[in-house]
């Protein structure tokens, strides 16, 4: 079966590769997850700069897309007419068909320069964590509603004739009966939204910038630094597509390194994949 | 068409003659139309729902039963396409005229439905929250309690009100449902088929309990079951299709009246099973 | 139990309308948080055709109408895009030295019957030759349009100096005349559209002014029909064979699970996949060196067209066997059991019943899988595409560069030129897209027509 040969593949592959980063002399695991900072010329190979900007892209893409993309569902599904919803729901699938590489020139020539003309050219730099995460908000915005709609479709209609009958209004109906009942359908979009921002590769690598924001809690402030993210840094997708976009040499302590990063993105979105999963099983169960 | 419906009006004012001199009317349904877009489901209605008894609406399926009921707290206006036309009284104001709320009609009067449909939020919070939304300011727990009791629920939930509603039994959760209706104090309950979904000791549950709720509401109940409506309600209307589908009232009347010498032909076929 | 606890009278009538107003603003933020997604939309295409029109002050290296005067013509009657041929090749032969000029005419000749900058006896020594013989040996002349374009390209040489949007090029033109007038005295400012037929058919560059998308179309065409001849008969096939013959056991269980779980993997593993399998452990196969016939200059160490059709044949395999698998399971039961009542074997009813109504379903799926292929960017990165190449990709053994990449690439470059054909190069691509989806659609309306 290709498909599991494929899953073998993945582990394998990045197991090896990530293993073979591990085994060398310059790295080590305990450094790899405690170190803020990631400096491959100097061998210093800490995961934190990397995980500190995909968190944060991840957060704020969540950040855009959760209420927007929420609201959006419940209108198509509690309150547009079948006409509206027929000539909506295409303009979200086009949104979810567009490349990604098409957003990552959204987030540089349009989302940072209106960042900068409206906060400052001195506070934004050109590639900054805060444009690209918005625009992944964006990309995100179908996945979100379109998977909260379906959970918010699969509430019977019993329910909402229940509310009525009780005397609720439209919204009483939609948010305090509807919503709830379909919680756990939602949590798990919500879940599969947070482990696509964390995979998206192309908007992040083109818009938040190329190089590794490394940081030393002694020295550098909390919020001018770690959480400040109007500054650049790179995400772990960002760096592998950096690194391995030149001209990568096998066996290379940078080519190795690059599979354990990509080791531990997968663990990450599989894990929330999974997660999300047991979500929705939950939710099928209830009604089901 | 004009004559039958003169005829069902004489056999109401009829009816009428014989009943207790107190008898109040709690809705005047007249001249009612239900549509589903072009279709027309309910024609012609005219019918006096009497305060404080129980009324049955029995019908073979699809004769528009449930949709006239559903024209009774407006439960209709949610269906898109669908439209009332005509007069229900209630207290004096129409509830299809302009100026009155929809939420507010259905506060007032309300309703079970077919399948037990508890929301998926605990026994106490299914109870609780219609007096929430509809801003009850009074002691939630007592409220609760009061309304579990009427329901006959009280000794079985009384330990497990953080339980889910869905952990209940379907003749349990159909009483949680009506407890959650008495909840917001409504002056009418309609029942769609409160026990069709409900194995025979779940259903004598439910009767013996509308027999009780009778003391302090008002009940409409639509039912297939010819022996429940018998059984169970004090008048009952019986509804059948034309030939254009539609629905409507051909009889009304005294539930013992119905059943023991209904004045029309079609009544007494349905009843006596001799088709639908 | 009163009733006295519920708000009755004027106070039930304030408290509904109270609900119902604040059912009314919460609405109104609902459908507000969808015109926001419709308006991130239209930026979205406004800004990409913002950019790709607008103008451009364009300074030449030689003015044109001083080379028309240099041939001592009248320069107010008759402007470079008008002159002859004949005219052409003079304006060459003055400004072009001998060594461009002959290889210029190696390249092509100007005339069937006459050399311009080679020797008669020169050119038949070169085309006498076994090996390097020169391509303009066997090809017939320039045509005029050809002439005026190598006048341009080699002469007048015109430089973009600076770019305006479409949206500034049309309401502050005033503004934008001033302003070239004063940087750049000697430009002309014209109105371009970078989005051409020249930019379809040129192919790449590393001056914005002449490059072209035809070797990324043509690499993203090659890889697509690998991508396709791979993932959709192994994803149909997988798909019926979990449909129709694989029982509920715990592994088949897995499986399932396992397929829905890759759909989630960020297309990026699949380039590291792709990049450690098909182009590092199979390098003998995906450099074509396993089956001869490549010259060792073409190779490209395994990061070839195949290894990117098949990284991303596996990326979009998940997503072609769950649409698959909807498909076949809308197909109605009864029509397995009449066409097994009949006698026949569970495969004859499968080609014969299910697969001919579920094609229609199939194919849509696999349509809009092959449009994500199109469209994916970070595992073709990763597998390593061609930063710079002008060679047409002409087989599966080629290197290559595909539509997503070049925009990647021109988006990252920090002269504004470069964001124009990048713009210009989304458009075609969104075309593509636009025209695979339009495919879909129609194939799914034809089939859905004769069921």
């Amino acid at each position: 079966m290709i498909s599991i040969l494929t899953t073998i593949g993945i582990v394998v592959v990045l197991g090896r590769e990530a293993l073979l980063f591990f085994q060398t002399k310059e790295v080590s695991l305990g450094e790899f997850f405690s170190s803020t900072t990631w400096e491959p010329q100097i061998f210093e190979f800490g995961i934190w700069p990397l995980v500190r900007s995909t968190l944060m892209v991840g957060f704020i893409a969540v950040l855009v897309a959760v209420p927007l993309g929420l609201a959006t569902a419940v209108y198509l599904s509690e309150y547009a007419s079948d006409r509206a919803r027929g000539l909506l729901k295409p303009v979200l699938e086009v949104l979810a068909g567009i490349p990604t590489v098409v957003y990552g020139y959204f987030a540089l020539t349009f989302v940072t320069p209106l960042l900068r003309s409206l906060l400052g050219v001195s506070l934004v730099e050109i590639f900054n964590v805060a444009s690209a995460g918005i625009v992944v908000g964006v990309l995100i915005i179908p996945l979100v509603s379109s998977m909260s709609e379906d959970a918010l479709h699969a509430v019977p209609l019993s329910l909402r004739e229940a509310a009525h009958g009780l005397g609720a209004t439209k919204l009483e109906v939609s948010l305090r009966v509807v919503l709830p009942a379909a919680l756990s359908g939602i949590t798990a979009a919500i879940v599969v939204s947070v482990s696509r921002a964390i995979g998206e590769t192309m908007v992040v690598a083109i818009a938040a910038g190329a190089a590794p924001r490394n940081w030393n809690l002694g020295k550098d402030g909390l919020f001018s630094t770690v959480l400040n993210p109007f500054i650049s840094g790179e995400t772990m997708t960002g760096h592998i597509v950096r690194i391995s976009g030149g001209d990568l040499s096998y066996n290379s302590i940078d080519y190795d390194s690059v599979f354990a990063i990509g080791l531990m993105l997968f663990l990450m979105t599989l894990s929330l994949n999974m997660l999300s999963r047991r979500f929705v099983a939950r939710f099928r169960e209830v009604y089901e | 068409m004009p004559d039958e419906n003169a005829f069902v009006r004489t056999t109401i004012s009829e009816s009428a003659k014989v009943m207790p001199a107190q008898l109040t009317s709690a809705m005047e349904i007249r001249s009612m139309n239900a549509y589903y877009g072009s279709f027309r489901a309910v024609k012609e209605v005219d019918l006096t729902i009497y305060d404080h008894y129980i009324t049955a609406l029995i019908g073979s399926s699809g004769c528009g039963k449930s949709t006239l009921l559903r024209a009774l707290n407006r439960m209709n206006d949610l269906v898109p396409g669908a439209r009332v036309e005509g007069d229900v009284h209630f207290h004096g104001t129409n509830i299809y005229a302009d100026d009155v709320d929809p939420v507010e009609v259905r506060r007032r009067i309300g309703m079970v439905f077919q399948k037990p449909n508890p929301f998926p939020k605990s026994i106490y919070d299914n109870v609780a929250w219609g007096a929430r939304v509809n801003g009850y300011r009074g002691n939630m727990a007592e409220l609760v309690e009061g309304a579990l009791r009427q329901a006959a629920l009280w000794d079985e939930v009384k330990d497990k009100l953080d339980q889910s509603g869905y952990s209940l039994s379907g003749g349990q959760q159909q009483r949680l449902c009506i407890a959650r209706t008495i909840a917001v104090k409504p002056e009418i309950i309609l029942m769609d088929e409160p026990t069709s979904a409900l194995d025979p000791v779940a259903t004598l549950r439910i009767e013996e309990l509308i027999q009780e709720l009778k003391e302090r509401y008002t009940i409409v109940i639509v039912t297939h079951n010819m022996q429940q409506a018998a059984r169970a309600s004090d008048f009952t209307a019986f509804l059948n299709m034309d030939e254009d589908r539609a629905g409507r009232v051909v009889e009304f009347g005294r539930t013992a009246d119905i059943f023991t010498k209904p004045e029309h032909e079609e009544t007494e076929n349905y009843i006596t099973g001799r088709f639908g | 139990m009163t009733a006295g606890e519920f708000p009755e009278g004027p106070q039930l009538d304030a408290q509904i309308n109270r609900r119902r107003r604040r059912g009314a603003y919460l609405r109104i933020s609902f459908l507000a948080s969808l015109i926001v997604a419709i308006l991130a939309l239209l930026t979205l295409l406004f800004n990409i055709v913002n950019s790709a029109f607008g103008l451009v002050a364009l300074e030449s290296e030689v003015a044109p109408a001083a080379l028309v005067e240099a041939l001592g013509l009248d320069t107010t009657s008759s402007a470079l895009v008008d002159l002859s041929k004949d005219d052409l090749v003079a304006v060459l032969r003055t400004n072009v030295n001998n060594n461009v000029g002959r290889r210029l005419e190696r390249d092509q000749r100007f005339y069937d019957d006459r050399l311009v900058f080679e020797t008669q006896t020169k050119w038949d020594e070169l085309c006498g030759r076994a090996v390097d013989r020169p391509a303009g040996c066997s090809t017939g002349a320039r045509g005029r349009d050809d002439v005026y374009a190598l006048v341009i390209e080699q002469i007048v040489q015109p430089k973009v100096r600076e770019t305006w949007l479409l949206f500034d090029s049309i309401f502050h033109r005033a503004g934008i005349e001033e302003r070239a007038a004063a940087l750049y005295p000697s430009a002309d400012l014209v109105f371009r559209s970078w989005l051409s037929v020249d930019f379809v058919t040129s192919p790449q560059s590393p001056q914005a002014e002449v490059a072209g998308v035809r070797t990324a179309i043509l690499g993203s065409l090659w890889i697509v029909g690998v991508t396709i001849l791979f993932s959709f008969p192994v994803g149909v096939g997988a798909a019926v064979y979990l449909e129709e013959y694989a029982r509920d056991t715990r592994l088949n269980r897995l499986v399932q699970t396992n397929i829905n779980n890759l759909a989630g993997v960020p297309s990026i593993i699949y380039g590291m996949l792709g990049l450690a399998i098909f182009v590092r452990v199979l390098e003998a196969f995906t450099s074509g060196a396993a089956f001869g016939g490549v010259e060792g200059s073409v190779t490209a160490n395994g990061r070839t067209v195949v290894s990117a059709g098949l990284t991303l044949g596996l990326l979009i395999l998940p997503i072609i066997i769950i649409n698959a698998q909807e498909a076949i399971r809308a197909v109605p039961q009864s029509l397995r059991s009449a066409g097994m009542a009949l006698g026949a074997s569970q495969w004859q009813t499968i080609r014969a019943h299910v697969l001919p109504n579920a094609i229609p379903g199939i194919l849509t799926g696999a349509i809009l899988a092959v449009a994500r292929a199109l469209g994916e960017t970070a595992p073709l990165v990763v597998v390593g595409a061609s930063t710079f190449i002008t060679a047409d990709p002409t087989g599966p053994f080629s290197k290559f560069t595909a539509l997503p990449i070049q925009i990647f690439q021109w988006t990252s470059r920090p002269q504004d030129e470069f964001r124009n054909i990048a713009a210009a190069a989304i458009i075609v691509l969104l075309v593509l897209l636009l025209m695979l989806n339009a495919t879909a659609i129609v194939l799914r309306n034809r089939y859905a027509r004769r069921v």
